[in-house]
């Protein structure tokens, strides 16, 4: 399995990674490369087969819906890296 | 023996440090002090720890003092110890080896962490690892490559090389880490210590930093299967937090321990001892399965058919699984942030490129690939199916032998540099740890001899929630052979 450039592109994209124009050759062979390892895969028929969801066939455990956390706002936000007014801050994105 | 043998603290373990601490012989404070000051010395030529937590020591180990006059400690008080920088630590930063989080001051305590401080245990620092555990030989790291104190110019392994490392050199007695795919094991075994991975679920992973959930679990790595037992008698639980853990009673790791081993059935899968594998590794392993025998245990030949899969379904199922986990970060909430973004799509894109080290980005495009519409089927539901028939061969081994055994790792540590511009040369070293993974079991390794002077280790694998075996089975060899007391000559 080989990816090409604009593959390789398009999945940085969806994976909001800017990916130096340089460094994209690297990565077209390196996850051609990858790709290749986990084609071995195919060579077992696993039809029918269930997908293993837990080791131990454990269920999702369920609680009761309540508040179980304080507001922690202001230690929370003491590491973020932009606040203002208790409010995170990203660049703008309505004109 | 003289006043000065009885000081050389770091040629003790864990089971003998505690003692001395219990008779009064030694305070927390001293030993506190004591390795702190041998990190000073010697860090400087491993490079294994990324933070070292000097102030908070003290004060821990002040606190644990106390309890040890007033009768109020357990059997890990006052014994100083390091964590994997992947456990958050309130107050201390926690960077995951990534520059993504190098400015992280985590506002909480993973779960593991609160339970060894509230056993008394003192934390002095965090460990160097692979960016995000990404990796097998700690050189993925933001805070450059660890080196294996056999060899200064070979790796530690990975990705809990830092904490293989700093116990290697005695510079802490034991140290915490996490097993995705042989992040504890495989670096045990490159610096001759002792390391257990647990039944999956057995450990909380809250507040541990998440690569591939389904498959990350924490564990001890120390300098005897006996100290790891008392870890993980702390370690170990049910915790509300993580919604994987399983409630599930937590032994006493000890109380095995003295168990004779006559009539153990050992299984050797000829999958772990076929191509591939060096010769010089086979031959230590090999000898150390003999030492088994005059034990009183049974060799037993078995199989494994599926486990020559493991490598590709592993990088299927944890890139797919990082790619979701780490998508968390994207400079908004805590972390790094680019300069200057001109808007949100270039903040997100640009923080995560720049934050992000180069294995951790292959990682993550290869999941987001394997998860994009129209590959879901072929890629994870494939690997999940696959991953359900590696189970069902260790279900199927454990019905005829107690333990299976084998090689932790093809080959020794490793020269820097050597494999890392190839991504899949690197990825090969976990060939034999991956699959125990991928079934959820517990596994650990035992270091069983030496190759040129570089250490090897024993991968020991036992059914789910056998951890009390597994150990009195490492236990057990570790009273008939002193691998496991070898310090680097450097070191000493």
């Amino acid at each position: 399995m080989s990816l090409d450039v604009d593959e390789v592109k398009k999945i940085a994209y969806l994976a909001r990674l800017k990916i130096e124009e340089a460094d994209i050759p690297g990565y077209v062979s390196n996850l051609s490369d990858i790709l290749d390892l986990v084609a071995q895969m195919n060579a077992v028929d696993t039809k029918g087969v269930t997908p293993m969801s837990h080791p131990l066939d454990a269920v999702q455990r369920l609680r009761e819906d309540v508040v179980t956390e304080g507001n922690q706002r202001e230690l929370f936000q003491a590491i973020a890296p932009k606040t203002e007014d208790g409010l995170y801050l990203v660049p703008q994105v309505i004109e | 023996m003289s006043q000065d043998e009885m000081k050389m603290y770091h040629k003790k373990n864990l089971v003998e440090l505690s003692a001395l601490l219990q008779a009064g012989e030694v305070s927390s404070v001293e030993l506190t002090e004591y390795f702190l000051a041998r990190i000073n010395a010697h860090d400087k030529n491993l490079n294994s720890f990324i933070s070292v937590t000097e102030v908070q020591a003290l004060a821990a180990a002040e606190q644990a003092d106390a309890a040890l006059k007033n009768g109020t400690a357990g059997p890990l008080t006052g014994v100083p110890i390091a964590h994997k920088d992947i456990f958050c630590t309130e107050g201390v930063r926690t960077s995951c080896g990534s520059k993504m989080l190098d400015n992280f001051i985590s506002p909480y305590d993973a779960t593991v962490v609160s339970k060894l401080k509230q056993a008394g245990v003192v934390m002095l620092g965090k460990t160097n690892m692979d960016e995000f555990a990404m990796g097998s030989s700690n050189e993925t790291s933001f805070y450059g490559a660890v080196k294996n104190p056999w060899d200064t110019d070979r790796v530690p392994g990975g990705s809990s090389g830092g904490s293989a490392a700093a116990v290697a050199a005695r510079l802490a007695p034991a140290a915490t880490g996490t097993d995705t795919g042989g992040s504890i094991r495989q670096p045990a075994a490159m610096c001759g210590i002792t390391g257990i991975k647990p039944t999956y679920g057995r450990i909380s992973r809250y507040g541990m930093i998440a690569f591939a959930s389904s498959l990350d679990q924490a564990g001890p790595m120390a300098q005897s299967a006996h100290d790891c037992a008392l870890l993980l008698n702390v370690m170990a639980g049910f915790d509300e937090k993580d919604s994987t853990c399983l409630d599930k009673d937590v032994p006493d790791y000890t109380a095995e321990l003295g168990k004779p081993l006559a009539g153990l059935r050992i299984g050797l899968p000829k999958e772990y001892f076929g191509e591939g594998l060096d010769a010089d590794v086979e031959k230590v392993v090999r000898g150390a399965l003999d030492e088994y025998k005059k034990l009183g245990a049974e060799l037993i030949d078995i199989e494994l058919p599926n486990s020559g899969l493991s490598v590709p379904v592993y990088y299927v199922v944890a890139p797919a699984e990082c790619s979701a986990n780490l998508s968390r970060f994207d400079g908004v909430r805590y972390g790094y942030r680019c300069e200057n973004p001109v808007d949100l799509m270039d903040m997100y894109t640009r923080t995560r490129g720049e934050g992000f080290g180069a294995e951790v980005k292959r990682r993550i495009m290869v999941g987001t690939y394997a998860l994009s519409s129209g590959y879901y089927d072929a890629y994870y539901l494939k690997s999940q199916q696959l991953r359900h028939k590696i189970s069902e061969d260790f279900r199927e081994a454990f019905e005829k032998v107690d333990v299976i055994m084998g090689p932790t790792s093809p080959d020794t540590a490793f020269k820097i540099g050597e494999k890392s511009d190839d991504p899949i040369s690197m990825y090969l070293s976990d060939i034999y740890t991956i699959a125990v993974n991928l079934a959820g079991l517990p596994g650990m390794s035992v270091p069983a001899g030496f190759v040129d002077g570089r250490p090897v280790g024993l991968q020991i694998t036992g059914n789910y929630f056998r951890e009390s075996q597994l150990l009195n089975v490492a236990h057990q060899y570790q009273l008939n052979t002193d691998w496991h007391r070898a310090i680097p000559e450097d070191f000493l």
